[in-house]
């Protein structure tokens, strides 16, 4: 235990290992020294109000905003927010859909790592970028202007960049942000077959209604880690009080939880 | 040659009329200029004055074709400022319509306009040099700002003009605010949101159009965004900070045209820029508000007290410490021993550290709605957020908790 | 046709290649919407000129390069300083710094009275493409003859390389200059380095601003940036057709813009001859009204919903 270099197994079996993140905006914390193991082949759920600082978690994971401290570890070995192994799907509203681009520019962006500077993107480039584009339905779009799109077909041109990179892990942020219910159901299919695949997935969730039919792994956060666990034990009336911070209505909460567990919506 | 003296006899008005004109007129224009660009850079558009005092040089160099051909002397100040001003209103048009209109950003289009507008007026420019005119000369000290030789009368106009100018901002500035502040408030409270954002705008352009002659038509927009962004680093009310950036603008004018005296020839317009600039540079650097080294020392302590907070649960909860930061700050408030190992200060710290965390996970459940409000996020001390009898409370149920799970 | 060659083959040649290499990097900065920052970069070479001058006391191409090279940093530092820790409006931050640091270079010129042939104001806003002439270059033996090529002025070659320098630039950096324009944050996380990247383009932009200076001045060069790319943005949607379009505007720009400001006058029956550089980005300018009106994709296209 004193030995600061004696990793324990979950760490290093894990993905990725969060310990002790805090980051800040304006000298306040938005996320303060969370600790998250993720359990390696999970497909987890990462819940809270607005502003409970889970983008920010993500942005801080990834090395795109800086961390106050904690430690970042990708299957052990410290992460700068470089590794092959992890894929990060942004919020769609992040960017510019004016862009001059279109669908198979963006989904082939996923390979940067594959290509050197001087080399041009091949026929085989092309290949994996399409066979992405068919796992996500998206083929017949590939030459479309990504202004084109609508918002669920955004998302999924979103989900086929990351599926290119073939990561262990793949973090999205809010997938299922103002999309239709059909893209909501394809994605959850292949998120569902990545996690089949022995892949890992961390998702930021809004939507409590679905969150026992899509996810397995919770991490409820508030600012804070409220709790974390399967969803069969951590998905509670007590945990999710507390992370909402009462603002949930008695009745609300007794529509999450009575709602059989595999009910209707499941896809 | 330097003298200190001609700068003391400019600062106390007794430079000969004209020169202490000028500096009226230069105070009046950075006031004016000071407080409309302060509701500028509220509306997040400041350099949109980039491209209307661009746009002035075509506006100025066909006034002075048109007004040599017809008088054979194209010099006189107000044609040419009025000259500016319309070619300067269709700059701000095309600004407009191009942001509003096209795809492009409000960002290419203040580019694409300062420097089109700029370009045609250097063409008209060589138009003028191959007339055979006198007083082409003058036209330079449009571009730089020179107030040498500026008869009365151009001075006199200047200063009446900065003065109407200050005074319009002044009735205006409630509308402006509501405006700027929040424009669908201002709507639906009977505001004509568009008319007064243009008007905004046209004062914004006679502000330019005035300071021309004396700043020069590259510089003057700084006299519309320094000064207002130097007021912001002293306080938060929205109208102090336009009372504020007047008062600087006013320094800045007052200062810059007294300097340029001290050498012959010193153009005006740098200096009255270079003087708002080290008003600004001195907010920056000592503001307690915004200022750098206020928050180079706050970001400091806050990181301080997040590092000894986490190390102090890490070393409660007998958890490895990684961070550097981490574990150099606990030794210095003599938490833990050379070898990481804590020493008793350092276990109690902890303690304390870890049963304040337990109370606070405790208050969290039980006050929802109060914690869900509350700022601290654990970094305060919990005396100074709860009450006593809150954290009493606490404390007994937390006992009774501990009683009941053994 | 000797006339020719000694009075127009260079400015031509330079105002060509300063209009292609400006429109280059042009494409990226409408992109990312930071075509303020050509405005701020390029208004800063002249202090940076003038110090790395009074500095070193010569003009030659490493001096100014290293000069302005210094001075894009330094502003871009200090815009970035004044916009996190004074919290302060990012063109508001960009308006203190750049108006200050063009203030600080007028002032050291004419305080130094360094006022040379090549340093002044008037040449720092409206540059001097027309005096840039090749003696030698009487008659087309010249363009073969090494000793009449030797003489050729040396802005020529400066432009040259500076432009070979940015297209080595934007071919390397192709993908993440795309990707950490549409999307940085996903650039960050495969490891594009989209802060890195942006520095660069900076960078870049500061030695085009460069090479332009001197011929077009700190002002005109603006329009040289942003109005072939902007243009093209609103022609088409695809992004190497774009680069492309760019490019044949900023081509046409400088060629016919050049021959208007020096033949036009002439045609019409005076004995004169405009600014060049005023005339090109005029002439680039009315390419951008044209879009403006009749561009097919002038227009912002709002996302479907669903």
């Amino acid at each position: 235990m004193n030995d600061a270099l004696q990793l324990s197994d979950a760490v290093v079996a894990s993905p990725l290992a969060i310990h002790g993140l805090t980051v800040s905006y304006d000298h306040r914390p938005v996320v303060h020294s969370v600790d998250f193991i993720t359990p390696p082949g999970s497909l987890t759920a990462i819940v809270g109000p607005n502003g409970a600082g889970k983008s920010s978690l993500l942005k801080a994971v990834l090395g795109i905003t800086r961390r106050l401290t904690g430690d970042v570890r990708v299957f052990g070995e410290p992460y700068d927010g470089r590794s092959r192994r992890v894929a990060y799907v942004p919020q769609r509203s992040s960017v510019d859909w004016d862009f001059p681009a279109t669908v198979i520019d963006v989904v082939t962006m996923g390979l940067f790592r594959d290509l050197r500077w001087w080399q041009l993107t091949r026929r085989h480039h092309r290949d994996k970028a399409m066979e992405s584009l068919g796992r996500v339905g998206m083929e017949a779009f590939a030459q479309r202007q990504i202004g084109e799109l609508s918002g669920g077909q955004q998302q999924r041109v979103f989900l086929a960049r990351a599926l290119t990179q073939e990561a262990d892990l793949t973090i999205l942020d809010e997938p299922f942000a103002g999309v239709d219910a059909a893209t909501e159901k394809a994605i959850v299919e292949v998120l569902k077959t990545l996690r089949r695949q022995g892949r890992t997935l961390l998702c930021v969730h809004h939507d409590l209604a679905t969150v026992r039919d899509y996810f397995d792994h919770l991490l409820l956060l508030n600012v804070r880690r409220i709790a974390a666990g399967p969803v069969a034990t951590t998905f509670t009336a007590q945990n999710l009080q507390e992370t909402y911070g009462g603002r949930l209505g008695d009745v609300q909460l007794m529509q999450l939880l009575d709602e059989a567990p595999r009910g209707s919506r499941e896809c | 040659m330097l003298s200190v003296e001609a700068w003391w006899r400019a600062l106390i008005f007794d430079a000969g009329y004209n020169t202490s004109l000028v500096t009226l007129g230069a105070m009046l224009l950075g006031g004016g200029a000071g407080m409309i660009g302060s509701f500028v850079l509220l509306r997040k558009r400041s350099l949109v004055s980039d491209a209307i005092s661009h746009a002035t040089l075509p506006g100025l160099a066909l006034a002075f074709i048109l007004m040599a051909l017809i008088f054979g002397d194209g010099r006189w100040m107000p044609g040419l400022l009025i000259g500016a001003g319309l070619s300067a209103a269709a700059g701000l048009w095309a600004v407009q319509a191009i942001s509003h209109r096209t795809r492009l950003g409000e960002d290419a289009a203040i580019g694409a306009v300062l420097s089109t507008f700029f370009g045609l007026g250097v063409v008209l420019l060589t138009v003028i040099q191959s007339m055979a005119v006198s007083g082409q000369a003058g036209l330079t000290g449009y571009l730089v700002g020179s107030t040498a030789g500026m008869l009365a009368a151009e001075a006199q106009l200047i200063a009446l003009c900065a003065l109407l100018l200050a005074a319009g901002i002044i009735v205006m500035r409630r509308d402006f605010l509501m405006v700027c502040f929040d424009p669908v408030f201002a709507a639906t409270n009977g505001v004509r949101v568009q008319r007064i954002d243009m008007l905004l705008m046209l004062l914004l352009l006679a502000v330019v159009v005035i300071g021309l002659r004396i700043t020069g038509l590259i510089l003057i927009v700084a006299l519309t965004i320094i000064p207002p962004v130097t007021g912001r680093f002293w306080t938060d009310r929205p109208l102090r900070v336009v009372t504020l950036a007047a008062l600087l603008g006013m320094l800045a004018g007052y200062l810059g045209v007294t300097l340029s005296s001290v050498r012959e020839g010193l153009p005006t317009g740098p200096l009255v820029v270079l003087a708002a600039f080290v008003l600004f540079l001195v907010s920056f650097l000592v503001s307690p508000r915004r200022g750098i080294l206020a928050t180079l020392i706050a970001h400091q302590h806050f990181k301080r007290r997040v590092h000894l907070r986490q190390g102090l649960l890490a070393l409660a909860r007998d958890e490895a410490i990684f961070d550097d930061l981490t574990v150099k700050v606990l030794r210095r408030q003599g938490y833990i021993r050379r070898d990481g190992v804590a020493t008793p200060s350092g276990w109690a710290a902890a303690r304390d550290a870890e049963h304040e965390e337990r109370l606070w996970a405790l208050f969290r459940r039980e006050y929802p709605e109060d914690s869900a409000q509350l700022d601290h996020r654990g970094l305060l001390p919990i005396e100074r957020v709860l009450s006593p009898d809150t954290i009493m409370a606490l404390e007994s149920r937390l006992m009774k908790g501990r009683e009941g799970t053994p | 046709m000797s006339d020719f060659l000694m009075f127009s083959l260079v400015p031509m040649a330079v105002a060509l290649l300063i209009c292609l290499s400006c429109a280059l990097l042009g494409n990226f900065l409408v992109l990312r919407r930071q075509s303020l920052i050509g405005d701020a970069i390029s208004h800063v070479a002249l202090p940076g000129i003038v110090a790395s001058f009074l500095l070193t006391g010569t003009l030659a191409s490493s001096a100014m390069m290293l000069g302005a090279g210094v001075s894009a940093l330094f502003t871009v530092a200090m815009i970035e300083l004044i916009r996190r820790l004074g919290r302060v409006e990012n063109s508001a931050a960009m308006g203190v710094v750049f108006t200050s640091l063009f203030a600080l270079g007028v002032l050291m010129l004419e305080w130094n009275e360094v006022g040379t042939v090549h340093l002044d104001v008037e040449h720092a806003l409206y540059g001097n493409l027309e005096s840039l002439i090749w003696f030698e270059g009487t008659s087309l033996a010249s363009l073969v003859d090494p000793q009449a090529l030797a003489t050729l002025p040396p802005q020529l070659g400066r432009a040259a390389w500076m432009g070979a320098l940015v297209v080595g630039f934007v071919v390397a950096f192709r993908r993440g200059l795309v990707m950490a324009s549409f999307d940085a944050d996903f650039a960050a996380s495969v490891g594009a380095r989209p802060s890195l990247v942006g520095l660069l383009l900076v960078l870049m932009v500061a030695v085009a601003a460069i090479a332009a200076f001197e011929a077009v001045g700190a002002i005109i060069v603006i329009a040289m940036f942003i109005c072939p790319a902007a243009t093209a943005r609103l022609i088409t949607n695809r992004l190497a057709t774009q680069v492309a379009l760019s490019q044949l505007i900023a081509a046409v720009s400088a060629l016919l813009g050049y021959v208007l400001a020096g033949y036009g006058p002439g045609w019409m029956g005076f004995e004169v001859s405009l600014s060049a550089a005023g005339m090109i980005a005029t002439l680039s300018g009315g390419f951008l009204l044209l879009a403006c009106l009749f561009g097919p994709y002038r227009h912002r296209r709002e996302a479907l919903s669903g």
